[in-house]
């Protein structure tokens, strides 16, 4: 039997963890996200499955210990909250060009700076569009429900060790917080050495076998046109991603004149702005994005052809707008209502900016 | 009765040879620098340990940042000055393994502080190599935290000047006070009886991992003569005379 529990965000977060198999959580308490740790502390999974918890000194540190377990082929994952994560970008540019597979949760709060502990989706720029140095992508999910915090811990693994590729969920500080219904998944077992070895035998340190050359972890190539060459096996993986692995969801747009285009919280008010418009008559629909990199730029190509504009609403001052707008293949008016900071839109809002900015612009 | 050079080439007349942890890569280091020799005893300790297919070393930022071409083991290359944390992670996962950093005093004195203090502090079952030749080799020779006062670098042009630079950073001595730590010694290269003594300091400290003791911490002084701008030979010269009365050898703390 499944089982279905009321709880919060954070802490399903954890439980997640626990029950896909991770090897390893390395972390450093910041709201709006400290009870991921606190959770696994308190359930001390190293007694039940031998996975390792430990408070690090820094999100530097948590990200390094990440790409140190994560250099093992381990299942390795950390948490953290905007400002954490502007410091484990160098961490995670690394990562990636060291093609290592892990999972980083931002439980994103409202910035710049050390800003605001509120809910925000001010993080999408730095999520989606590499963060560190260099040319380099993460895969980024993103959760609207209590249920996707749990699903999505075990599908970003899954999509890290496909692409050996550091995976995001990019929460926020609503979805962190809130409690909801949550189906647990089923508990899978770590992986045993054996199997690790099976599957990366060519790359995960574990000391030099005696049928194989050492093997090294490493991003550092002198040679610039070796680089190059790196690069290009990059961008290869991420046109795969494209290609595979776009996860978005469609409410009500069948018959939709109009369309708001929103992840995570604030999907969850447009389904509530998208009730009262159509109490008005007005047809408008949502396209949710889930994975927010790579990003369904197919979808907003073929909604835009259907519809007469397009409305982002996102906790920000507008950056996922910048992709629709990329994407659009028809000459429609998308326009961008936010509120940040830390503040949340209310759906009444949400309709006025439709009918203002698009409907009667 | 003539000998042939066929005839003493024999396993039995052998009185040395390489270990074969060391690859056959030809290092980039510059004659004269104690990288060579570091290398070399890590790989004769792993060697005569037998622990090759259970060693896995941290690579830094900086000149043995290519160290993975020269010591044949697994190994992971870390951003500059996380190695500690690096290993940290990969320790953690794999208790069982012989885990160790081998960083610059750029990298772990400087950059690194807050991870090489907080690995020690925790008291992670691993081996710290730490070079400390007072300078910044790889980026052209500029002031380290251990650079002497008065020492002429890059960033230093008319000496390290305590009012402007700050100290010589002495971080082994701080390392020492913590509890996490189990073995913290300095030692140097530079003649063969050093070599020695740096040797079994290196074992020492593998063999804390194996009893599962804590952080082990070894210090080698060392020279940079390209940095120095001197000879190799000068460079011994100024090491003994400047460099150990600031970072004076032996074991600081051996419990």
């Amino acid at each position: 039997m499944a089982e279905v529990k009321l709880m919060k965000g954070n802490e399903v977060l954890a439980e997640a963890a626990i029950r896909c198999g991770c090897d390893a959580y390395y972390g450093y308490p910041i709201t709006p996200q400290s009870e991921v740790m606190e959770t696994l502390m308190l359930r001390k999974p190293w007694e039940e499955t031998g996975m390792v918890v430990l408070q690090a000194e820094s999100e530097l540190a948590s990200i390094n210990m990440v790409y140190g377990a994560a250099a093992c082929g381990k299942k390795a994952m950390t948490s953290s909250s905007s400002p954490g994560i502007s410091l484990m970008q160098e961490g995670l540019t690394y990562l990636a060009g060291a093609e290592l597979p892990c999972l980083v949760i931002d439980v994103v709060r409202g910035g710049p700076g050390l800003g605001t502990i509120q809910p925000a989706q001010s993080d999408y720029f730095q999520a989606t569009k590499g963060g560190g140095h260099g040319d380099y992508h993460l895969i980024v999910l993103a959760p609207a429900s209590v249920q996707e915090m749990n699903d999505f811990v075990g599908l970003g693994f899954d999509l890290a060790f496909k692409y050996r590729n550091p995976a995001m969920i990019l929460a926020d500080g609503v979805i962190g917080q809130m409690m909801e219904k949550v189906q647990l998944s089923e508990y899978k077992p770590r992986w045993t050495q054996e199997e690790i070895d099976k599957m990366s035998d060519n790359w995960a340190l574990t000391g030099k076998k005696a049928h194989r050359s050492h093997n090294t972890v490493t991003s550092l190539e002198l040679d610039s046109y070796k680089q190059e060459v790196f690069n290009h096996k990059l961008q290869e993986k991420y046109k795969l991603m494209e290609e595979n692995d776009v996860l978005f969801e469609e409410i009500q747009c069948e018959d939709a004149e109009y369309i708001f285009v929103a992840y995570g919280s604030a999907s969850r008010i447009c389904q509530k702005a998208v009730q009262l418009c159509r109490e008005k008559g007005i047809k408008v629909g949502i396209l949710r994005p889930i994975t927010l990199y790579p990003f369904p730029k197919k979808e907003i190509a073929r909604l835009s052809k259907q519809v007469k504009g397009i409305l982002t609403v996102e906790m920000s001052a507008g950056q996922m707008v910048e992709d629709v707008r990329l994407n659009v293949a028809n000459n429609i008016p998308v326009e961008h209502y936010g509120r940040f900071g830390g503040v949340i839109p209310t759906p009444e809002e949400i309709v006025e900016a439709l009918e203002k900015q698009i409907i009667g612009a | 009765m003539s000998v042939e050079l066929k005839d003493i080439i024999k396993e039995e007349n052998l009185v040395y040879k390489k270990t074969p942890v060391l690859t056959d890569n030809v290092m980039h280091y510059c004659p004269g620098c104690s990288h060579g020799v570091v290398h070399k005893i890590i790989a004769e300790v792993i060697e005569e340990m037998g622990i090759q297919d259970k060693t896995i070393g941290v690579s830094p930022v900086g000149c043995s940042v290519l160290a993975y071409n020269y010591l044949d083991i697994d190994w992971a290359e870390a951003a500059h000055g996380r190695a500690p944390a690096v290993a940290t992670g990969i320790s953690r996962v794999h208790p069982d393994r012989y885990v160790f950093t081998y960083q610059g005093d750029g990298d772990l004195a400087s950059i690194g502080c807050g991870e090489i203090m907080h690995a020690c502090n925790r008291g992670e079952n691993i081996v710290v190599i730490f070079i400390n030749n007072a300078i910044y080799g790889m980026t052209g020779g500029q002031m380290a935290p251990t650079t002497l006062l008065g020492q002429v670098t890059a960033t230093t042009p008319y000496g390290r000047d305590a009012k402007l630079n700050g100290f010589p950073m002495k971080l082994t001595e701080l390392l020492a006070q913590l509890d996490g730590t189990c073995y913290v010694t300095r030692q140097s290269v530079h003649t063969p009886a050093n070599v020695r003594k740096a040797k079994a300091a290196i074992r020492k400290a593998f063999e804390n991992t194996r009893k599962d003791k804590g952080t082990s911490f070894v210090e080698i002084v060392s020279t940079c003569n390209s940095g120095w701008k001197v000879t190799p030979v000068e460079a011994n010269k100024w090491m003994v005379e400047n460099m150990f009365p600031k970072y004076p050898l032996g074991d600081i703390k051996d419990i």
